[in-house]
């Protein structure tokens, strides 16, 4: 996936205030028409080629995406367009299902080419009377990079294969010196068994080196000769 | 996000947690020695050696396991969704539980100074020798538990659920007047009956049912015999995906264990029962305030009961194991709950010396140990009742003891139970909130244990098979709405709270597939 979150920089931008929208005079006291405008001013001069955008929902219903483009080619004055309309944030208006859930807008999901942008509009509408508020929280926009051929495909491979995270070995010796000591014990071994004697080798102690209670463990199983160690 | 990119996030979860198990390592085993055989040729290596897995029975293995990793993954994370957020997407709801979790923990850590009672101490090397002795009849212990008391019944967590509110929601009077009659403040979204016949249409009037068409009335060749028969090769065929579907219709009683082992993905592997006896090794060594908790409520509970009464030593091999199992901790990743961390002494807040407590964060309430009793009657081997029980709390029943917006947590539940009342049954709602009665206050108690202990058992079993099924615990809610209709006409008669409990005293008569059959689908809309 190019241009994730992951390593691209959010475009920084400035997001005014959003405007309630509402019915009547401004002054008389206003039934909430359930309409909020939010605008986002991507820095001027600076079009921005859109990838996607984040944000945390906080109880809109419905979101839809207008996009100011300039086509720097053309000397044609911008234009507005619609990039998403009506997006469903919420199942049903009046209930809790995702009124508080994060959401991504890729640009294969926006009905224009979101590039040369140099203005945004979110339209979030919020139709229940069941809520006090509805905003967008944490709005971050993405920009496009044209993505490098070679690096596309190792990305979507790293993307499936995830890399092997190293399972928790914090009070365990570290694999490898274990592994190369196993190595010398295991050639020893073998000088031994050609060296046969009837001595035998000597007891074994057991030292209690903990006085606390463990109430945690790593397991240890055997596995026909193997030994796996996991932690949990 | 995009689905493809979903499904590929979601493959390559479960090949992380599948990688380096044992079934891995048995697979791998299985290729290698399967290189023996004669019909596996160079040429085609990678078709013929998978063509042997898939007959040796191992390509349905892995199956099955990845199978239940699906039942319990979380969701793909969008990237700045913090951990908590898969946990609980509501903010105010994971407050909520976090402060009802510093009451019990509160409640606890007193009782632990009150009563001077360590929360955790090694045993002394006579007391280990005694109970190792003992731990098939720990029940003819009679230690003494008077001190002790349970640290939260279900009722101290109905008040919490009741005082649950939404900063952002709107409540003024002419908003929503219906939301007003019950006791549940916050707007879940939770189905309805026309909803729920799609959802459940397996449990329609025309399909047969475990639970009303094996009857004794009935002819058997009407519905059981083939019945029977397809679940023999359900059985065989060890798929778990297959045993789900069938088990919504009710499972026999014969196969009933087998069929649940494998749902849960229960098989009982040497591993399994190495980490069973660790963990009785753990028991036998350490001494927990919370066992005392354990013996306390199967006293009180399970060994009162009629039917499980038998099962009381079953119930502590189970239990006792159970809270130090570290493995639990893992569900913590989408239970809405967040184990409780003691310190070493005197280094409280230093992370590095925090330990979970109980080990498998866990701490049991009023009733807990009615989780496990019903099993008692399916596996008599301690390991499987501890794997199928263990794999049971993980997938559901710890839902029913957090506060959280999931659909079926007991939240939910509660809502659903509510309006399914409000929406079919009115009348009777208005009659109760008239003699001052909330018809959850009655119904809580029931849902809280999935029934366990209210019903009899072989009708408990045939509403755990749907729970299985259907993957969710809405059926309880049906049953208890179900349960409220059946008794109307009793409940309409009534004018005390005391006679409304009377009413619903015993539901041991109760059949229950006939209930939730004629609710579900023959309410009239």
């Amino acid at each position: 996936m190019s241009g994730t979150p992951d390593d691209t920089k959010p475009v920084n931008f400035t997001v005014k205030a959003p405007v309630y929208l509402q019915i009547g005079d401004a002054k008389a006291d206003t039934a909430h028409s359930g309409v909020c405008v939010v605008d986002v001013n991507l820095p001027f001069g600076k079009p921005v080629n859109i990838e996607e955008v984040t944000f945390k929902n906080y109880y809109t219903a419905y979101v839809t995406v207008r996009l100011l483009r300039r086509n720097p080619e053309q000397e044609a004055p911008a234009k507005w367009c619609t990039a998403v309309r009506d997006l469903p944030l919420m199942d049903n208006p009046h209930t809790e299902g995702g009124s508080q859930d994060y959401y991504t807008i890729h640009r294969t999901q926006m009905q224009v080419e979101p590039d040369h942008v140099v203005c945004a509009r979110l339209i979030l509408r919020q139709p229940s009377l069941a809520w006090l508020t509805f905003s967008l929280e944490d709005i971050q926009i993405f920009p496009h990079t044209e993505p490098d051929p070679e690096k596309e495909v190792s990305d979507w491979l790293s993307d499936l294969t995830l890399t092997d995270q190293h399972p928790d070995l914090e009070g365990l010796p570290d694999p490898q010196t274990v592994s190369s000591s196993i190595q010398q014990m295991w050639a020893l071994t073998e000088v031994m068994q050609t060296n046969q004697t009837t001595a035998s080798i000597g007891r074994f102690d057991v030292s209690e080196t903990h006085s606390q209670p463990h109430l945690s463990c790593n397991e240890c199983v055997h596995d026909g000769g193997d030994v796996i160690t996991f932690g949990r | 996000m995009d689905e493809g990119i979903e499904l590929s996030l979601t493959i390559a979860q479960i090949i992380q947690r599948l990688r380096g198990s044992h079934l891995h390592s048995q697979i791998e085993r299985q290729a290698k020695e399967c290189l023996h055989q004669p019909d596996v040729k160079l040429e085609s290596l990678k078709e013929d050696v998978r063509s042997f897995l898939k007959t040796s029975g191992w390509e349905r293995k892995l199956q099955n396991a990845v199978y239940r990793e699906l039942h319990i993954q979380l969701p793909p994370r969008h990237p700045p969704a913090p951990p908590e957020h898969l946990k609980e997407p509501l903010v105010y709801m994971r407050k909520a539980q976090a402060s009802w979790e510093k009451r019990v923990l509160k409640s606890l850590n007193s009782m632990s100074t009150e009563l001077g009672v360590p929360l955790a101490h090694m045993r002394p090397a006579a007391e280990q020798k005694e109970l190792t002795n003992k731990w098939n009849e720990m029940g003819t212990d009679e230690p003494d538990l008077s001190r002790f008391r349970p640290v939260y019944a279900p009722k101290d967590f109905l008040e919490v659920l009741i005082g649950l509110r939404n900063p952002n929601h709107d409540s003024s009077e002419d908003i929503s007047v219906r939301s007003h009659w019950g006791l549940i403040q916050v707007p879940l979204n939770v189905r309805d009956i026309p909803h729920l016949r799609e959802a459940y249409s397996e449990l329609n009037l025309t399909s047969g049912q475990m639970g009303i068409d094996d009857h004794a009335l009935i002819h058997p060749d009407l519905f059981e015999n083939e019945y029977v028969q397809i679940g023999k090769k359900v059985v065989m065929e060890e798929d778990s995906a297959a045993a789900q579907q069938y088990s919504r219709q009710g499972c026999p009683t014969g196969l009933r264990a087998d069929l649940w082992a494998l749902i849960l993905n229960a098989t009982n592997q040497p591993q399994d029962v190495m980490h069973y006896e660790q963990l009785k090794a753990g028991v036998i060594q350490h001494n927990l305030l919370v066992d005392n908790l354990i013996y306390k409520d199967v006293k009180l509970t399970a060994s009162n009961d009629d039917y499980y009464f038998v099962f009381e030593d079953f119930l502590y091999q189970v239990l006792l194991c159970f809270s130090r199992d570290t493995a639990v901790l893992e569900h913590f990743k989408y239970n809405s709950a967040t184990p409780p961390k003691s310190y070493i002494q005197g280094k409280v807040g230093d992370e590095e010396c925090a330990v979970v407590y109980p080990p498998n964060g866990v701490i049991p309430f009023h009733g807990f140990s009615m989780y496990v009793a019903p099993l008692c009657f399916l596996y008599n081997e301690p390991s499987k009742l501890y794997n199928v029980f263990r794999e049971m709390y993980i997938r559901y029943f710890f839902r029913l003891h957090s506060i959280s917006s999931h659909a079926s947590g007991i939240l939910s539940l509660c809502l659903q139970f509510e309006r399914l009342l409000q929406t079919h049954l009115p009348q009777l709602f208005y009659h109760l909130r008239q003699i001052g009665v909330q018809p959850l206050r009655l119904a809580f108690k029931w849902m809280v244990r999935a029934f366990s202990g209210y019903l009899s058992t072989d009708q408990l079993l045939l509403l755990w098979d749907r729970i299985l099924g259907y993957d969710s615990l809405e059926v309880v809610a049906v049953l208890a709405a179900a349960v409220f209709a059946f008794r109307a006409e009793n409940l309409m008669e009534v004018t005390s709270l005391a006679s409304a409990e009377a009413v619903l005293a015993d539901l041991s008569t109760l059949k229950v597939m006939p209930l939730i059959q004629v609710f579900l689908f023959a309410t009239a809309m």
